[in-house]
């Protein structure tokens, strides 16, 4: 065990597994004497075959390993389980059940699709079973928190809500298009899903107030794959600018801007541009796209980002998704949570997780409390987390918002008329 | 202008459902068999010329060159590992072994679609075009690779017009499919020409399977409705008619493009499937068929 970082992940989770049912064993014969040495259990259940995804049970590893590397939490080590959901709900809730009534899990990261979390909220409050999710965005996920707050306290949303993401968005395009582009009008582009229907909703709002006339508003099917009607339908409404919300789709719909060369900027969300490979993906069609995040490659949001994307990149060979980012914080301040609370009950570790301060790589995490409208959502602000806006540049992403942290200035490819809509 | 689009797009996209469809319909009138792995084995074509392309660093041309080759092989692949043992086989009777083989192509496309999405990820992949850039056809802003798309499906579907008609392998092709007792009378090993069968399907599905990806792109999950969409050219043009089903594509690629255009992308697909249903009322055997 002299290092268990760069061990086999298999080798190594068959051993734990093994230790900690002999631990069970244990237990039950002995139980006063166990509670102190047995691993804190922290499942994973995600996209495993997604892009984006699949960075969320590495970075959860890979937190897990540098924890335990320094002597884990009151010497107890973090042990990561990890479910593959399929991208399904039902496998998701499937794996809920089972990693809290089988594997006696202490706390639950769930995916980055807001449909499964919405899925798995219920179940949180029935199984009493502390669920953060890396990842999902729908506002309703918080929503539902302030409806009913006993029941769903066990819920958290390590990540920023729709809203607030529409709104770094808005922030963005206010100085890099308005100001800087001098554009007027614009087109939401976005897919038709959970996650999308309150970002529309802010998009719609926050546009005009920036100086954004909206043309139109065009939800896209995420089964779409020949997306030329919409891009022809959008060319025909002449904006300056399509505003977008999409992460289901990515590569189909960027592939055929390129090679249609449709002459509209594409500026907003685009969850799996946020990954490395995407650039390999799309076979560089993705230049010149702009997307939002929280995190990216290159920009030290704190002083923890740039090397835990160094080490993600050495353990796996790419650079993380945004939802490994947060997964990766999410083990530290569960561990924290764990730590502060002296327990690992559930109640007890969601009043010591709603007082999370914790500065991980994506900003300062601090919770939103039991009287906001959405309870346990990320504060979103100049003093918490802000976003980004990243564009796609020769291969590489690069960051052009806020001022100062970016490196680099707006760059489109020919094919692109910027603000010469007629 | 809104019109030229849609004939523009429609000739590209149906080009290449006819391209696909034709193998499809070309082994089940040969051999019987309804191959349900028929999309998995595209998008193994299109996975792996993508990853000859980022993995190995090569060229759009030997990208596409490997596409193809992977797609052949993995179709050979499936018709002696899967069709041919269950085609000969003594445990299960004759009459059972066209719903055997289906279920086994079935399994073997969700095996591929499975190992696929675990070894290179769900997300849609696409293949480095051979052509790029855009031209001007009445008007309407049209990708090169389109045009492309479009002539080589062609130039393959006429290569193959004059293999079947043309040369004495082609001629035993098209006589086995018609009385395949018939051809073994006048000296033809039937195994041979089923052999030779799927290894035409093998390029075609290669060469779809690249062209699909070039101009669309495909994930692990488009395996299903690849299959299904092949499937329901072939019915609509009549089972085991390659004419019918070249036909039947340009049917539904221009029915899923109007219906794209003035309706609705989301409702693509919906009216080729509702016409689907009225062919199979009004005459089962679909435009074309013989069975």
């Amino acid at each position: 065990m002299k290092k268990p970082a760069t061990r086999g992940a298999s080798t190594s989770k068959f051993v734990l597994l093994s230790t900690s049912a002999a631990m069970l064993a244990l237990a039950a014969a002995a139980p006063s004497h166990a509670q102190s040495n047995t691993p804190i259990k922290i499942a994973v259940i995600a996209e495993a075959q997604a892009v984006a995804g699949s960075s969320i049970p590495q970075a959860a590893q890979l937190a897990a390993d540098e924890i335990n590397a320094a002597g884990g939490v009151d010497g107890r080590k973090i042990e990561i389980i990890s479910y593959d959901n399929h991208s399904s709900a039902a496998e998701s809730v499937r794996a809920f059940q089972r990693a809290a009534t089988e594997d006696h899990v202490n706390a639950v990261i769930a995916s980055y699709i807001s449909e499964v979390v919405l899925a798995l909220e219920p179940w949180t409050g029935r199984l009493k079973t502390v669920m953060v999710t890396p990842g999902a965005a729908s506002d309703v996920i918080t929503q539902n928190i302030a409806k009913d707050y006993n029941n769903l306290k066990y819920t958290f949303h390590g990540y920023s809500t729709s809203t607030s993401i529409a709104d770094a968005t808005c922030d963005a395009a206010k100085d890099l298009l308005v100001k800087d582009l001098h554009l007027k009008t614009a087109v939401v582009m976005s897919e038709d899903a959970a996650w999308t229907t309150p970002l529309d909703a802010e998009y719609l709002k926050c546009l005009p107030q920036i100086g954004l006339k909206v043309l139109d508003h065009i939800r896209v099917s995420p089964d779409t794959t020949d997306f030329t009607p919409i891009y022809n339908k959008i060319e025909g409404e002449k904006p300056d600018v399509m505003i977008t919300g999409i992460s289901h789709v990515g590569v189909q719909p960027t592939v055929q801007w390129k090679q249609q060369e449709v002459p509209i900027p594409m500026f907003g969300i685009s969850s799996q541009a946020t990954n490395s490979s995407f650039w390999q993906d799309t076979n560089g069609a993705v230049e010149g796209i702009l997307y939002g995040a929280f995190s990216g490659p290159g920009v030290a949001v704190t002083p923890k980002t740039l090397p835990f994307v160094a080490a993600f990149k050495k353990r796996y060979g790419n650079n993380p998704s945004y939802c490994g980012y947060t997964a990766y914080d999410e083990v530290y301040y569960i561990a924290d949570a764990i730590k502060r609370a002296g327990s690992t009950e559930p109640d007890k570790l969601v009043d010591a997780l709603e007082k999370t301060d914790y500065v991980g790589t994506i900003g300062r995490i601090q919770f939103k409390g039991k009287d906001s409208p959405n309870p346990h959502a990320l504060k979103i602000g100049p003093d918490t987390i802000t976003g980004l806006m990243l564009q796609w540049q020769d291969g590489k992403q690069v960051n052009l918002w806020p001022a100062n942290v970016a490196n680099g200035t707006l760059k489109f490819p020919k094919f692109v008329k910027v603000g010469a809509a007629d | 202008m809104l019109l030229w689009q849609i004939l523009i797009d429609g000739f590209a996209i149906s080009s290449l459902y006819a391209l696909g469809a034709t193998g499809f319909a070309l082994i089940f009138g040969v051999s019987g068999v309804l191959n349900l792995s028929h999309g998995a084995l595209m998008v193994t074509a299109v996975v792996a010329a993508w990853a000859a392309g980022n993995d190995l660093h090569l060229g759009a041309y030997a990208g596409a060159t490997v596409g193809i080759a992977v797609g052949f092989a993995a179709t050979i692949f499936t018709y002696f590992l899967i069709v041919r043992p269950l085609q000969e086989t003594r445990k299960i009777r004759e009459e059972e072994k066209e719903i055997f083989i289906l279920t086994a192509t079935l399994l073997w496309g969700i095996m591929i679609q499975e190992l696929i999405a675990y070894l290179y990820t769900n997300n849609a992949k696409t293949v480095a075009p051979i052509v790029q850039g855009v031209v001007r056809i009445a008007g309407v802003r049209t990708p090169a690779n389109e045009i492309f798309t479009a002539v080589v499906c062609w130039l393959v579907i006429a290569i193959l017009w004059l293999l079947v008609n043309r040369t004495r392998a082609g001629k035993a092709v098209l006589a086995a499919s018609m009385n395949p007792r018939g051809v073994t009378l006048l000296g033809v090993e039937l195994s041979h020409v089923y052999v030779a069968v799927w290894a035409i399907y093998g390029i075609l599905v290669g060469i779809a399977g690249v062209l699909l990806g070039m101009f669309l792109g495909v994930s692990s999950y488009s395996v299903g409705p690849l299959t299904a969409s092949a499937f329901s050219i072939v019915v609509l043009g009549g089972l085991g008619s390659v004419s019918g089903a070249l036909i039947a594509a340009y049917v539904v690629g221009y029915l899923e493009t109007i219906t794209a255009y003035l309706i609705s992308p989301a409702y693509r697909t919906i009216p080729a499937l509702l016409l689907l249903v009225v062919v199979m009322y009004v005459s089962p055997r679909g435009l074309l068929g013989r069975r």
